[in-house]
């Protein structure tokens, strides 16, 4: 398939189509965040994380219909704001979710899969009866639009830099919360032997509720950025849910650098195979090659040998 | 070190494994006859689990080797190292909660064990008879039909070491075998492994140094992975080496 | 045989659970349904075939697959390449450019028949392909998976996975698939109509009838040694091995016996229905499969069937009247079961209907003395 280009052709195109899988990097590795997040730590699968993703796009949608009619003047600047709402909501309703739900669950993670399965119909349906079941789109701020000219035939995205610089900067914050804060440090506590976290005064309860919050909440981020690349409708994020998931195994479940590795790896090979092959092809081969990679080494990419 | 052929039931010779980096078990050696009841002690992170785990297959060795009546057990199978001959006793008891006794012996007796074979397994009046006989020897005849999550703690440690007995394994190994127990128990199960000990060689783990003296022939002391000592009970009680590190002044 | 009684295979209660499902699926429903509703019951059947396999699966074996769909879908296409075939026939296709092949790969210029369709011109071949393909398929996975000792919820986003690759490569590769319409116009089965009314009751009671095999064969297993073994190991998974079981071994066997299961559940619906199509394949139909095995109870086989018939029907009669609360009420069924009923319709059962109908029976045949206690499994589930 490459012998149709030339050397420098192909140089361009890898960059192109890398440079265009910026966005959807930059919504794996929020999508996968927070997952490595609720799955990696706290072993909860949520069926439902496309969901509260597509809750960050709906708001983004809303802020920027908001800013249109009433603040036009202002309307360049409705994504910033429409981030935090984003983050707010999703992980408002996380924080619902966990008190309604996770918590009664977390013996059985098999039965967090069906029971957040439920949920996931459930905000869809929500969605459908409240925005339509039609696909709605934001307009990009001007300043986000355009692309800066790096050569001849590369060009770069802005709004695909500025998504870019969103994921690294919420990895960046999550890392920090996880590993450097007293509170990243109750969440390993509790992770890892509950009874004895309890035993020494953490609020394992509360720990709880905001660990799957904060989970959410980074979708919700994600839903953000999602609106730049497709279009919002009921069903969209549920898309989403297979990659996230294999993003976050791949990476080693419990390990942040190894997400956004496994993020970077996945949404690379894809957007630069679609250049040759197509779409639907693409993502079966990506896949596919993800897939038997587990099963050769199923502890994922980045794993520690530890005690029994 | 090149591992020799010798007339041990059991040969542990250079054995060594490492979780990255750190060594649980460094370099150990030790030898255990036919018949003999060896009790290894030690203060916990000692390794005394581990080398159980090294010598039924549950951990991969780093080096050394481990001959089972002059069998190598490092590449083996924990399958096929129970087929071999070795039993082994968890720390918690393990019994299954959801079966009956009687049908915990019978997943542990010693034939089907391949798919079709327990297809086809039935449960043959030598099998019945079998279980009883050994849910005699652990106490438990009464309760043959009671669900086995409905036992003392004490109980389910009989339970476990009847599921080796009914394997008959020539080498048992248990990890604390009396924890739980209150004192008439511990007085049971001493009577019933030195009875065991009779047609079985074991390896027992132990923390109670009462039980210890009352069942051991010989007893062997890790401390950090490595062999502390290794004598008759009354030598080890008396080592100071031990005491530093271990019984305590 | 491996028991020593009739009793050891099936204790009274299972006896009389069978025998009342066989008696609503046998009689009631064929007296009181029109042909077209009994049709729609027939394809629910078609589900519970996978949630029969999910029982074992999931319930006894603790194997969560998410990915049942891709095996009731290989049956499912395996039965309609057949009949697709069939219906393809030289004269009935002499409009198309390249007669002889199925229309759709006409449309999409191919010429030729692609070499993995050439074997479904036999129906001996395509009837055993409907349990080999997805059983040789389940066991190249649990062989990849369980000797590595993966599973729980890895295994469960595997196959969530291998769903969702399966799901889009038959969309995409539409010449060779059908694609997104699947495999449709089935017309004859070795020159018989397959679209009467006639034929449709046919189906019903074959389904019927192989639903039973499924039944039974699963009885079996649940209650030799395979199935003890099974319990044992969803706590105490060491203490199995070191008892000198290979454990993959015996997941494998189950998974492969669900995917063969899901197979024939798949084959049954092109027949009633005269299609297969992707819808039936990817996540969301898979995750639905589990769904009617945990409404009717994750350790109850019977309760599978009920659980399939349940969702299925509520699903029609509350889709058709009411589109829009259906999404909310099929989500809140799920969570529903999960926090109140984890051992579903079956688990209601037994806690309040199981003991009264003990004693009754016991008072009209006598005692019934049995060395297991796995008939009433109350507290089994742990996931």
């Amino acid at each position: 398939m490459f012998s149709d280009f030339t050397t420098a052709e192909l140089g361009a195109i890898f960059a192109m189509q890398g440079f265009a899988g910026l966005i959807l990097f930059a919504v794996f590795v929020l999508m996968a965040l927070g997952l490595a997040i609720i799955f990696g730590q706290m072993k909860v699968i949520n069926m439902a994380h496309g969901e509260f993703m597509i809750l960050g796009a709906y708001v983004t949608y809303v802020t920027s219909n908001m800013f249109a009619s009433h603040i036009p003047d202002f309307f360049g600047y409705y994504f910033l704001v429409a981030i935090v709402l984003a983050f707010l909501a999703a992980g408002a309703l996380g924080a619902l979710v966990e008190w309604g739900m996770i918590r009664f669950l977390y013996k059985r993670p098999l039965d967090t899969l069906l029971a957040t399965w439920g949920l996931s119909l459930i905000l869809q349906q929500t969605y459908r009866s409240v925005f339509g079941a039609r696909e709605v789109g934001v307009v990009t701020p001007e300043w986000l639009d355009g692309s800066y000219r790096l050569t001849d035939m590369i060009e770069v995205p802005i709004n695909g830099m500025f998504v870019m610089a969103i994921a690294v900067m919420a990895t960046i914050a999550v890392a920090l919360l996880m590993y450097r804060s007293s509170w990243g440090k109750q969440v390993r506590a509790v992770v890892q032997n509950r009874p004895m976290a309890g035993a020494v005064g953490i609020n394992t309860a509360r720990v709880d509720r905001m660990t799957f919050a904060l989970g959410c909440g980074i979708a919700g981020i994600a839903g953000s950025a999602f609106t730049m690349i497709g279009s919002t409708g009921p069903t969209a994020g549920q898309a989403y849910i297979v990659d996230t998931f294999l993003v976050v195994v791949f990476g080693g479940a419990a390990s942040l650098m190894g997400t956004v590795a496994s993020a970077f790896t996945i949404s690379q090979s894809q957007s630069i195979l679609e250049f040759f092959m197509g779409g639907s092809m693409a993502k079966v081969l990506t896949l596919l090659t993800v897939v038997v990679i587990l099963m050769l080494r199923p502890q994922g990419l980045f794993t520690l040998k530890v005690r029994r | 070190m090149s591992p020799t052929n010798t007339d041990f039931i059991l040969a542990v010779e250079g054995l060594t494994v490492s979780f990255d980096g750190f060594k649980a078990v460094n370099d150990l050696n030790f030898y255990v006859d036919k018949n003999e009841i060896r009790v290894v002690i030690g203060p916990n992170g000692a390794g005394k689990t581990t080398v159980l785990d090294l010598i039924c297959g549950r951990t991969q060795a780093t080096s050394g080797s481990i001959k089972f009546k002059n069998r190598e057990l490092t590449r083996m199978s924990e399958p096929n190292i129970v087929k071999a001959g070795v039993g082994r006793k968890f720390q918690n008891p393990s019994v299954y909660t959801d079966l009956t006794v009687f049908e915990n012996l019978e997943i542990s007796y010693p034939s089907g064990r391949s798919v079709f074979g327990c297809l086809a397994f039935k449960r043959s009046p030598e099998v019945i008879a079998r279980i009883e006989e050994v849910a005699e020897r652990i106490f438990l005849s009464d309760q043959l039909y009671t669900q086995a999550d409905l036992l003392s703690h004490g109980q389910k440690q009989w339970l476990e070491i009847g599921m080796l007995l009914i394997q008959k394994p020539e080498l048992l190994m248990l990890d604390e075998p009396v924890a739980g127990m209150s004192v008439a128990e511990r007085r049971q199960t001493a009577v019933l492994l030195r009875e065991i000990a009779k047609e079985h060689t074991m390896i027992v783990i132990e923390h109670d140094m009462q039980f210890v003296a009352e069942i051991a022939h010989k007893v062997t002391v890790l401390h950090q992975g490595r062999i502390l000592a290794e004598g008759s009970p009354d030598k080890v009680k008396h080592d100071p080496k031990v005491i530093e590190v271990y019984l305590g002044h | 045989m491996p028991f020593n009684t009739f009793k050891e295979y099936m204790s009274r209660q299972d006896v009389l659970a069978f025998a009342v499902l066989a008696l609503l699926l046998l009689v009631v429903f064929p007296l009181s349904l029109d042909i077209l509703r009994l049709n729609q019951v027939g394809k629910f059947l078609s589900f519970a075939f996978v949630a029969v396999g999910l029982v074992l699966c999931w319930g006894y074996g603790g194997i969560l697959s998410l990915g049942q769909g891709v095996f009731y879908g290989l049956g499912g296409y395996a039965m309609a390449m057949y009949l697709k075939l069939e219906a393809s026939s030289p004269e009935n296709t002499s409009i198309q450019s390249t007669p002889g092949i199925p229309d759709f790969m006409d449309w999409n210029r191919i010429t030729e028949l692609p070499w993995f369709w050439v074997p479904f011109n036999s129906l001996t071949v395509a009837l055993i392909a409907i349990v080999v393909v997805p059983a040789v398929f389940a066991y190249l996975i649990g062989f990849a998976m369980f000797k590595r000792r993966v599973s729980g919820v890895y295994f469960a986003i595997i196959t969530q996975s291998i769903a969702a690759i399966m799901t889009i490569l038959i969309i995409g590769q539409q010449g060779l698939t059908g694609g997104v319409n699947g495999i449709t116009d089935l017309r004859t089965l070795k020159g018989w109509e397959i679209n009467t009314d006639f034929a449709s009751y046919v189906f019903y009671f074959v389904c019927v009838a192989m639903l039973f095999v499924c039944l039974f064969i699963a009885q079996f297993i649940r209650m030799s040694k395979v199935g003890k073994i099974l319990i044992a190991m969803r706590g105490q998974e060491d203490r199995v091995r070191f008892s000198g079981y290979d454990i993959a071994n015996f997941k494998i066997f189950v998974f492969c016996v669900g995917a063969a299961f899901a197979g024939i559940g798949g084959a049954m619906f092109t027949l009633q229905e005269g299609f297969m199509s992707p819808s039936f394949v990817g996540i969301v139909p898979s995750i639905e499969m589990v769904i009617f095995c945990a409404v009717g109870g994750r350790l109850s086989l019977p309760g599978a069937v009920y659980g399939a018939l349940l969702v299925n029907i509520a699903k029609t009669t509350f889709g058709e009247a009411f589109p829009q609360l259906w999404l909310f009420a099929m989500g809140l069924i799920f969570i529903g079961v999960v926090l109140a009923l984890p051992n579903g319709v079956a688990g209601v059962y037994n806690t309040f209907f199981a003991r009264p109908v003990d004693a009754l029976m016991a008072r009209v045949l006598g005692r019934d003395k049995t060395r297991n206690t796995l008939t009433v499994p109350e507290q089994g589930v742990t996931s």
